[in-house]
């Protein structure tokens, strides 16, 4: 068996993952899809009837058509704009972390290849902030930088390169005292090659896992902090904007608002998290039970 | 000891200059506070009037320096926005965020550590195998979303609770406080459940793993051979072993709840100084900013102190291990 269809047999094992698996590529199917799928779009200003406002799940527009999850304070469908949101908090997501591990991966390497001050310097940094919750380095992160896609991702990457860099870190360190790093040594192979060709390729299982987690977490702060108003703008609502907006309206039992938009985000957590536990299961042998 | 503690400190003090710099740094350089502050139809001379009176028109080394030294004696600068000293519309808004980081905490342990010494005990059982599945969930669950539930369900739908704010305060040592009277008590009862959630599942899973561990150790089978009771074995033998990890968690934790404040006070209108951050990076006041991530920082560093010190009188081998 290849070693991809004997990780897939393993990872099939546990119904609960796949269960998770499918829905995760169902949501993330629906988010890339949403300007096709979504019943409206909901940010054109022109087809919002105002009219339609607040309208329960399952009640029909003025113009007849059915809102399967009701309408918001200005008459735009939920499910379409939950779609959008979805959408948006998912790219911030992954973006966010794909680039935080790029970075934290390539500093984490390079502190355990070179060691010495580089290495001091970088795990003393990653220590520093490790000690405080991230929400609190994002909200002073945002604090200076004021609002925005792009803030919010740097925002994002800050919070979690260290993370990276320490797993990097922790990993080549093991990796590069076995004998392929000696023998590529030897041969006088570049520095970047052997750091790039022999020693991340054996680093990635435990970043994998990592990495897959940090989406789920991403996600979580980036509504929070959209939540506080802090996040993106509104002009590019995600999960979290919604759920915001949705609790203006919940003291008046309009509870459709910022209930349907938080359990997507709770589906697109969890989902992610039951994934992110059985790849941990499965690639990372120390916690193998 | 007194070698481990003095060196604790000293390195306690460094974080403390570093964060500050670091904050001072990167909430000073970025943005005009003058652009919110001053009216926009005044003219230059009244704006480089306000500059000047603020200090903001001096080098940023300056003002960090003078920053330090009104910093040491308890001067944090004024708010701009409400134009009183920073430090005391903090310290005025930390005894209901203390309160509420407490009474979360009370919950997480109360709460959490029966709940795990269940779930270790009677793993296979119906109750173990829930109790471990909502622990998952109190981890995947996004707080403040669940801050939404709580209010929607107890609040608009049942009627039991109010949605919002403190109550009524009694004074303790001069100090107000919600949980002494009843309605006080209704108003604590939402956020603190809310805040408590994350390390309510965080306790319970270390109290099951805890538990599960200490149940296999020789000195539990040599104290059930002894034929003491159930409950001794597990409410001195069993629970002493889960406790040093629970402590040194919910020690570590408390700093992370006093952040996380900053999200159920918003959703509540917990009048804290989590709240006063929201509002004070709304509107760029960068004293009171500054101000509340010194004092954060400050609690953190202290708290770290306190439950490494608590820790080694706790678990012997620690302290053992200093003096050799």
């Amino acid at each position: 068996m290849t070693p991809a269809r004997q990780f897939a047999a393993e990872f099939a094992t546990s119904r609960i993952a796949l269960a998770g698996l499918a829905l995760l590529s169902l949501l993330l199917l629906a988010a890339a899809l949403a300007p096709w799928i979504s019943p409206q779009n909901p940010y054109d200003l022109a087809g919002l009837e105002l009219l339609d406002s607040r309208l329960p799940p399952g009640a029909r527009s003025v113009a007849g058509a059915i809102h399967w999850l009701g309408t918001d304070d200005q008459g735009r469908d939920m499910l379409s704009a939950i779609l959008y949101g979805l959408r948006t908090s998912v790219a911030v997501g992954v973006a966010s972390t794909m680039l935080g591990l790029a970075i934290g991966v390539s500093l984490g390497l390079a502190a355990a290849w070179l060691g010495g001050w580089l290495d001091a310097l970088l795990m003393r940094l990653a220590d520093l902030q490790l000690s405080f919750p991230s929400i609190l380095i994002a909200l002073v992160l945002l604090a200076v930088l004021g609002q925005g896609l792009d803030k919010i991702i740097v925002a994002l990457v800050a919070v979690q390169w260290a993370y990276y860099a320490r797993t990097a870190r922790a990993a080549a360190l093991v990796e590069r005292r076995k004998e392929y790093i000696d023998a590529a040594v030897a041969l006088a192979l570049s520095n970047t090659r052997i750091i790039f060709r022999h020693l991340l390729p054996n680093c990635l299982p435990p970043l994998l896992v990592l990495a897959t987690v940090q989406v789920a977490a991403a996600i979580t702060l980036e509504a929070t902090l959209s939540f506080l108003g802090l996040g993106l703008p509104i002009t590019q609502p995600s999960l979290g904007l919604l759920i915001s907006n949705g609790f203006n309206y919940l003291l008046s039992g309009h509870y459709w608002i910022s209930v349907f938009p938080g359990i997507a985000l709770l589906l697109a957590v969890v989902s992610i998290n039951l994934v992110a536990d059985r790849l941990r299961d499965v690639l990372d042998p120390h916690e193998r039970r | 000891m007194l070698s481990h503690i003095v060196r604790r400190v000293l390195q306690s003090f460094g974080v403390l200059a570093v964060m500050s710099l670091l904050v001072f740094a990167g909430v000073y350089a970025v943005g005009n506070p003058m652009d919110i502050l001053v009216n926009p139809q005044s003219d230059q001379i009244e704006i480089a009037r306000a500059t000047a009176a603020l200090g903001l028109d001096r080098p940023l080394l300056e003002q960090y320096f003078i920053f330090i030294k009104h910093a040491a004696t308890g001067d944090l600068g004024r708010s701009f926005a409400f134009n009183v000293p920073a430090i005391g519309l903090i310290l005025e808004r930390m005894p209901a965020t203390l309160e509420l980081a407490t009474a979360a905490m009370l919950i997480a342990v109360l709460l959490g550590i029966p709940l795990g010494l269940w779930a270790g005990l009677k793993p296979r059982s119906g109750a173990g195998k829930t109790i471990m599945a909502s622990s998952i969930l109190g981890f995947s669950l996004p707080t403040f979303w669940v801050g939404l539930m709580l209010i929607l369900v107890f609040s608009v739908w049942l009627g039991w609770l109010p949605t919002s704010g403190r109550g009524p305060t009694v004074n303790l040592f001069g100090i107000p406080v919600s949980f002494l009277s009843l309605e006080g008590l209704r108003h604590l009862v939402l956020p603190a459940a809310n805040l408590a959630l994350f390390n309510l599942s965080l306790v319970i899973r270390l109290t099951r793993s805890g538990t599960r561990e200490a149940i296999g150790q020789d000195y539990v089978r040599f104290a059930r051979a002894k034929g003491l009771t159930e409950t001794r074995i597990v409410g001195v033998h069993v629970l002493r072993n889960v406790l040093v990890p629970v402590v040194t968690v919910v020690g570590v934790e408390f700093g992370s709840v006093i952040a996380f404040a900053v999200v159920t006070e918003s959703i509540f209108a917990w009048p804290g100084m989590g709240k006063l951050l929201i509002d004070s990076i709304n509107v760029l006041d960068r004293p009171v900013i500054v101000g509340y991530l010194c004092i954060v920082v400050a609690l953190f560093v202290a708290i770290n102190l306190f439950v490494d010190l608590l820790y080694s009188w706790l678990d012997p081998r620690v302290r053992l291990g200093e003096a050799a």
